[in-house]
């Protein structure tokens, strides 16, 4: 198939940037999106040009590297889908696809289509985990916890901090990112010791970054690789009013 | 070069106790003086940052990712062994450590596999107070499953999701320490070199991949866990980033390569589609555990798999290898593969695929018991194939997927270099010639959680560290090496792309030094790799510039490394006169196509000195003595 693409390049964070048309031709369904980029790019060297920079590693869906807007939806137009994961097959010949990267004001463009996400790992940094030391544990069926807990926790943990939530937010918020780390920790015994100030935490530092409040579209879930449920925003927010109302915890 | 192994003596069990107690150790008011370098945030590396950090030491932590969640470690489905025995059928760490070192055919040491079996048990018990949501049983106790090549239950999974699961707990441990200022953590940083001072590791040289920026960074010890060298085939199952830079830089340095050639290919990836391919995908060999392969019984047998009856198809490891069936070793279900499609027997387009059918597993269980051990890895399959594998057969191939070879350590993970430890896939210690299924998790999490805390304080408190900085002469040569390297790759001005001499070498490799090698063969590599090398340097293109991301810059001084290295594990193919594991010499096989090893010429570690690019190494022996796992013939039959 023969398609037409619209980039956004972007020289560096202090660059404007601009959407830049390109013609690639003879596309193959059989290929991944990012397959079809690295065609695109092996085209722009071969001219003299400079390829188009985009995030990507293990092309599987799990490291939640990749990460685009794909004719305005993040990851594209499958479902549950990572834009390493989505195959070409899914368009058809004499498309137009406008590609551009998360836009977000605590994920500053680098170049292109890559963007900063160490505002995640800050949030992650203020109680996104539970304080033991290598050692301290004891025997791991010492604490049963009960499938439904176990595999609710799962559920929230699959969460692969690509940002995508964000990028679907109309207010840019980081809640369901927040909320499933929270939700994760919170469903199992490990994570109640520091549930409260855990919450409390994260969430002042998800607004210390920039990222808005969420006024309940549920972009969010519909954008999700991993389909985290925006059930754990509620929870999120449970756990946060019982800190502020009962102290730090 | 006399090679010091440190290993204890004694009876096996007590070795690690023992050696723990002669030890020395670091005074808890001296750790904070100390600090470490640690390259790679996977599950080797997270875990022993995280890990020295509660005790004490400083860290920075260097990751070429954006975050340090993002390491190849996450992408592992199918589980982590752990002798625990919650299913009383059997396993001990005893059981553990003998299926290792048979499983490794007999080339590892028995002593790192031993404390490896050991350990297991604590990184369980760990991960679960991390809050890893492993599966659970009604009852909420944890639950197993069996994974290829053993016979018992005693792999812990989280969903197909194992490795995120994991790296994810050691990645929050990490993440804690970060926050309370134990560890420096520098993101989008690639190391380009190692700066040995007085014989002592003592730093490293990074570029940071968004401004370019190219300087070094000190400390009293250096780690790398760095992963492995699988995507020198370009093709493999390994994240596009994966490379071999940091070791092979460190070996360059004078850090002993061992075992280069042993590489697994793992039987259960989804068969290359196109020429456009940038990577293959795994589908966890859990599958194995209800999927059956199979193959049409004659050759040009076109029909969909649908019209083929029972009579017609040929199960050829149920046939093969009756005990096992299709949960043999990974490295012998690929041979079985590739024997069947270089029959003329394989489906799909090219004939490289087999089938992994599970009609039968649906029959017996139902399509709900199916998508609940395996929906995600269906989903992904469909996803990529466009093939709805509830319906029609799995086609499945063979493909590169982890390296056991890595730097030479000693039983305390250093290198012969003095300061320079490696954890992880990056060295070469505990799988011997193969890895067993769900053996990765478990040694990264071993070495970073559990074994390096122990052995870096024995180095540190032996002291005898001199004061060094970046002003120091060795930072600085360090420094502009890879400045000079930088500028003459943009300044070649040819026509090829990095991406495009890494697809060419990579086809080298896989036809003259993957699943199955020859000396001529590999003589011919040999030859061509020295060429594509020379080509490089002349014909290269990097677009842009070395002070801004620069994604092609990035790529075209891995593949650099990738050239060189090539050669040493061609070298190190050749050598090796025999067949064992992952490497199978073609011309040393049994009357049924079986591996033959050469226990009386090659049961040693074969650990290589580099003497100059282009020139032949020089090849060091270990010797490798069993004492407590009889040297056999591995057989699944």
């Amino acid at each position: 198939m023969n398609l037409r693409l619209h980039i956004w390049r972007q020289a560096g964070p202090n660059d404007t940037g601009m959407l830049k048309t390109y013609d690639l031709a003879n596309v193959s369904e059989h290929m991944s999106f990012l397959e079809m980029l690295d065609v695109l790019n092996e085209e722009l060297i071969a001219k003299g040009e400079i390829p188009v920079a985009f995030d990507h590693d293990c092309r599987e869906g799990i490291c939640g590297t990749c990460g685009m807007v794909i004719n305005g939806r993040p990851h594209g137009p499958l479902a549950r889908t990572t834009a390493c994961q989505l195959h070409m097959r899914t368009f058809k010949d004499g498309d137009e696809i406008y590609i551009e990267p998360w836009r977000a004001k605590a994920f500053p463009v680098l170049r292109d289509l890559v963007v900063d996400r160490g505002s995640f790992d800050r949030i992650i940094q203020k109680g996104g985990f539970v304080s033991v030391n290598t050692g301290n544990a004891q025997d791991g069926n010492t604490i049963p916890i009960g499938k439904p807990d176990a595999d609710r926790a799962m559920d929230a943990a699959a969460c692969i901090g690509c940002g995508a939530c964000v990028a679907a937010c109309p207010n840019s918020s980081a809640m369901l990112f927040t909320a499933a780390k929270i939700g994760h920790l919170a469903s199992l015994p490990q994570g109640q010791a520091e549930r409260s100030s855990r919450a409390m935490n994260m969430v002042l530092q998800m607004d210390t970054e920039g990222f808005g409040a969420c006024t309940n579209h549920y972009e969010c879930e519909a954008a999700c690789p991993k389909g985290i449920s925006a059930e754990f925003i509620a929870q999120m927010n449970r756990d946060f009013v019982a800190s502020a109302l009962g102290g730090k915890g | 070069m006399e090679l010091n192994s440190a290993l204890p003596g004694g009876p096996i069990q007590q070795r690690w106790d023992k050696h723990r107690a002669e030890l020395k150790l670091v005074n808890p008011a001296n750790k904070r003086k100390f600090s470490v370098i640690v390259v790679g945030t996977g599950l080797a590396g997270a875990s022993a940052s995280a890990t020295l950090a509660e005790l004490g030491y400083n860290v920075q932590a260097f990751t070429y990712h954006d975050s340090a969640r993002r390491a190849h470690s996450i992408a592992a489905q199918g589980g982590i062994n752990a002798a625990k025995n919650y299913q009383n059928d059997g396993d001990s760490v005893w059981r553990l450590f003998y299926d290792t070192v048979k499983g490794g055919d007999f080339r590892a040491r028995e002593s790192n596999v031993y404390r490896l079996a050991q350990v297991s048990v604590n990184i369980i018990d760990q991960c679960v107070a991390q809050g890893v949501p492993f599966a659970r049983e009604y009852g909420g106790y944890l639950s197993n499953r069996s994974f290829g090549g053993a016979q018992v239950s005693r792999t812990f999974y989280a969903k197909g999701q194992t490795g995120q699961q994991l790296l994810l707990g050691a990645y929050q441990a990490l993440m804690r320490q970060v926050g309370l200022g134990k560890v420096k953590l520098h993101n989008k940083q690639e190391m380009m070199d190692l700066i040995v001072v007085d014989g002592r590791a003592r730093g490293i040289v990074t570029r940071d991949l968004v401004t370019g920026v190219v300087r070094s960074h000190m400390a009293d010890a250096v780690i790398l866990a760095t992963g492995g060298y699988g995507n020198v085939f370009y093709l493999s199952t390994n994240a596009k980033a994966c490379n071999v830079t940091a070791t092979y830089r460190a070996h360059k340095r004078g850090a002993l390569f061992a075992n280069p050639c042993y590489t697994q290919i793992h039987p259960t990836c989804i068969p290359q589609s196109g020429d456009y391919q940038s990577k293959l995908t795994l589908m966890s060999e859990s599958l194995r555990n209800d999927g059956r392969i199979w193959v049409p019984k004659t050759k040009g047998d076109h029909r969909s798999p649908d019209q083929i009856p029972e009579s017609d198809r040929d199960y050829y490891l149920e046939r093969k290898y009756p005990s096992f069936g299709n949960l043999s070793p990974r490295d012998i279900a690929s041979r079985a593969a590739k024997e069947v499609c270089d029959e003329g027997r394989g489906v799909g387009p090219g004939g490289l695929g087999v089938y992994l059918d599970f009609s039968d597993a649906i029959r017996r269980l139902g399509e709900k018991a199916i998508a609940d051990r395996y929906g995600n890895l269906f989903e992904m399959y469909e996803r990529i194939t466009g093939e709805n594998p509830y319906k029609v057969p799995m086609r499945i191939y063979p493909a590169v997927h982890y390296t056991m070879g890595g730097l030479w350590v000693d039983y305390n993970l250093m290198s012969n270099v003095p300061g320079l430890f490696v954890l992880g896939e990056a060295n070469f210690s505990d799988h011997g010639a193969n890895r067993l299924g769900a053996s990765a998790l478990m040694q990264g999490l071993a070495d970073g959680y559990f074994v390096i805390p122990y052995t870096i304080g024995g180095y540190l408190a032996q002291g005898g560290l001199a004061a060094v900085s970046s002003e120091g002469a060795e930072a600085q040569q360090a420094v502009k090496d890879a400045e000079q390297k930088i500028q003459t790759l943009l300044s070649i001005g040819g026509k090829r792309s990095p991406d495009s001499f890494h697809r060419e070498l990579g086809k080298i490799m896989w036809d003259k030094c993957g699943m199955a090698r020859n000396e001529s063969g590999l003589k011919e590599a040999l030859q061509r790799i020295p060429e594509l090398r020379e080509e490089f340097w002349q014909n290269l293109v990097v677009p842009g510039s070395g002070t801004e991301l620069n994604q092609s810059l990035e790529r075209g001084l891995r593949v650099a490394d990738f050239l060189e290295f090539a050669e040493l594990m061609c070298f190190d193919a050749l050598q090796r006169n025999e067949s064992c594991g992952g490497h199978f010499r073609e011309e040393y096989q049994t009357e049924d196509g079986e591996a033959l090893r050469n226990d009386d010429d090659y049961c040693y570690v074969a650990a290589w000195e580099h003497t100059g690019v282009g020139n032949t190494p020089t090849l060091h022996k270990e010797p490798l003595s069993f004492e407590n796992v009889k040297l056999a013939t591995r057989s699944y039959k």
